[in-house]
């Protein structure tokens, strides 16, 4: 039945919504994406110094690593999970990453300009994966709660991160430090690396769920994963490729907040998970699952990190900052909640 | 010749009986009425139907040959499909969506194979064009109507190419003006030599469309008659007992 021929030009016209009855504007994150530009203007007002082009490169290395992981948790998020486990995932690769840097060094590795690096990130992140993977059998296979699963991983992730380095900071050694610098934090065309990055991956995230079937039932299991089983969706698969996923995320965030620090504390990334899921959360993604996108997660990654500079630039107390950004996450469920009972 | 024939079908849960010997016909393109109070053995004798389980007495036999389903996997694929009262569709996706869940089209781009979504639509707009459904193939589901909700199930099956659906309850908790639209719905699914099992509780509802009305009553078929040789009152009198047998 694939590839039928008949596409007529367009639907007749009764039967298509209005288009501001479907798609991106009937979104939570059309409307916050609406927020942040007005509030983009309001700080560029009061301090004329945000818009200038050093200012916006630091803001945009700031909120790459936050988006980058929020990128994961949305699309576990959407399956109607949640991955706490984010920030010590992230710990945890870091650190290995700087580790096997250092083991490869001392290896045959060595001869082969950028090898230990590339050896080391890829062992890294298939660590994350891994660790995703184990949270996604337990959740799908074995049905245990996704909130309590993750949070065990996030102490268990965190722990190994103290065990590993015995508290200590781990730093990039080696013949390919500055190569591992220029990757994780330099300039693509004049961006920072990890905003080119950030934005390859959100694209593709964008136009996986859209346009593959996972994505389709990705969105289909976060709604009514019942009635997705019943339809011959394989339910646990997706759900497991989604912890995959976000561990992938979280383990490449790790890697360029090491680049970009020049080290990787044990204590890196701690609390992160919280930053994330409230970048996902005010970016669309519905923590009851099947709503949220990767527009989303950048964007909502995007304006805590614009607040928080913010405050800094217009000199307000920032001790506000996370009131702010706290009310700011309750205005954006409120909003989409009067919008689904169609207050407006 | 019938298209699902049920011999001497039997349930007991333990010392429940649930179903006695029960005979039943369906024929290609007819609307069956099912109806009988709660616990009569509706909902049993629709799960044995759907191959949820299997009855402990009796035989099956579905578009001339016998069967003993294993699973609603093996209903579904000899031709039989269910539209559930809670409908599992999934609120958050478009009707063309729910209706293709599990066996999206896909056509292929540089060696990917994507989702084919214009195809979907279309072929969505046409069943429930069919169907003489005004439903929307790209609206959410959860803006559609009881009706049109029921269309987009009732779409699925149309897809599927089932011989036999059985409709469990499909016009309770919705208005009357989306009754007559499921109603109608039904009458094209017969048009389209689709049978239909219709289970209810609203009698109006059933002696509008059934073209025969079958009555369970404490797991026993009480009667089997078509549409004209009965009336409100008889029907009444036989899901209650007050008639012992018609």
């Amino acid at each position: 039945m694939a590839g039928t021929s008949e596409h007529p030009a367009l639907l007749p016209a009764r039967l298509r919504p209005a288009w501001w009855l479907r798609g991106m504007p009937q979104t939570q994150t059309a409307y916050v994406a609406i927020a942040f530009a007005a509030l983009i203007v309001v700080i560029w007002i009061l301090a004329p110094v945000f818009m200038t082009p050093r200012n916006l490169l630091n803001i945009s290395k700031n909120f790459s690593f936050i988006a980058l992981m929020s990128l994961g948790e949305t699309l576990v998020i959407i399956s109607g999970g949640i991955d706490l486990s984010v920030g010590s995932v992230c710990a945890l690769s870091a650190v290995v990453t700087m580790m096997l840097m250092r083991f490869f060094s001392a290896t045959a590795a060595a001869q082969v300009p950028g090898a230990t690096i590339a050896l080391a990130i890829l062992l890294a992140l298939a660590l994350a994966a891994l660790i995703g993977l184990i949270n996604g059998l337990l959740i799908a296979r074995i049905r245990l709660s996704p909130f309590v699963t993750t949070l065990g991983m996030l102490s268990v992730a965190r722990g190994m991160t103290y065990v590993l380095t015995q508290g200590r900071a781990q730093y990039p050694t080696g013949p390919d430090v500055a190569g591992f610098t220029r990757f994780a934090n330099g300039t693509v065309l004049g961006l920072p690396t990890q905003l080119v990055y950030l934005l390859v991956l959100a694209v593709l995230m964008a136009l996986a769920l859209r346009h593959l079937v996972w994505g389709r039932h990705l969105y289909a299991v976060g709604g009514n994963a019942q009635a997705a089983a019943l339809t011959g969706v394989r339910v646990p698969r997706v759900v497991v490729s989604v912890y995959v996923l976000s561990g992938l995320a979280a383990g490449f965030s790790g890697v360029m907040i090491a680049g970009w620090l020049g080290a990787a504390p044990a204590n890196l990334a701690t609390g992160y998970e919280l930053r994330v899921i409230a970048a996902a959360v005010i970016g669309g993604a519905n923590l009851a699952g099947g709503a949220g996108g990767a527009a989303g997660a950048v964007i909502g990654a995007a304006l805590i990190e614009v607040i928080r500079n913010g405050f800094v630039l217009i000199g307000a107390n920032t001790y506000w900052e996370e009131v702010f950004v706290g009310v700011i996450i309750i205005i954006a469920v409120l909003v989409d909640q009067l919008r689904t009972r169609r207050v407006f | 010749m019938a298209l699902l024939e049920l011999r001497g079908i039997g349930m007991e849960y333990g010392a429940i009986r649930a179903l006695a010997e029960v005979d039943y016909t369906v024929s290609p393109g007819e609307i069956i009425g099912l109806i009988g109070d709660n616990g009569a053995g509706k909902s049993t004798l629709v799960k044995i139907i759907a191959g949820n389980f299997p009855p402990t007495h009796g035989t099956m036999h579905f578009d001339g040959r016998q069967v003993r389903f294993r699973g609603p996997e093996d209903a579904r694929n000899a031709g039989i499909e269910v539209v559930y009262q809670d409908l599992a569709l999934a609120d958050n996706l478009s009707g063309a969506a729910n209706v293709f869940l599990g066996r999206e089209l896909r056509r292929r781009v540089a060696g990917l194979s994507i989702m084919d979504h214009a195809a979907m639509t279309h072929r969505a707009a046409r069943l429930f064009a069919e169907l003489k459904s005004e439903t929307r193939p790209e609206a959410l589901v959860r803006t559609l109507s009881g009706g049109q909700r029921q269309a987009v199930a009732i779409a699925r099956t149309r897809l599927a190419e089932a011989k036999l659906v059985l409709l469990d309850e499909p016009t309770a908790s919705i208005s009357v003006r989306q009754v007559a639209e499921v109603l109608d719905l039904m009458r094209r699914m017969r048009d389209h030599g689709q049978s239909v099992i219709f289970i209810s509780h609203a009698m109006p509802h059933i002696l509008a469309v059934a073209d025969r009305i079958t009555v369970l009553r404490r797991g026993q078929k009480v009667a089997d008659k078509p549409r004209g040789a009965t009336s409100p009152e008889e029907v009444t009198a036989l899901i209650t007992g007050a008639v012992e047998r018609a």
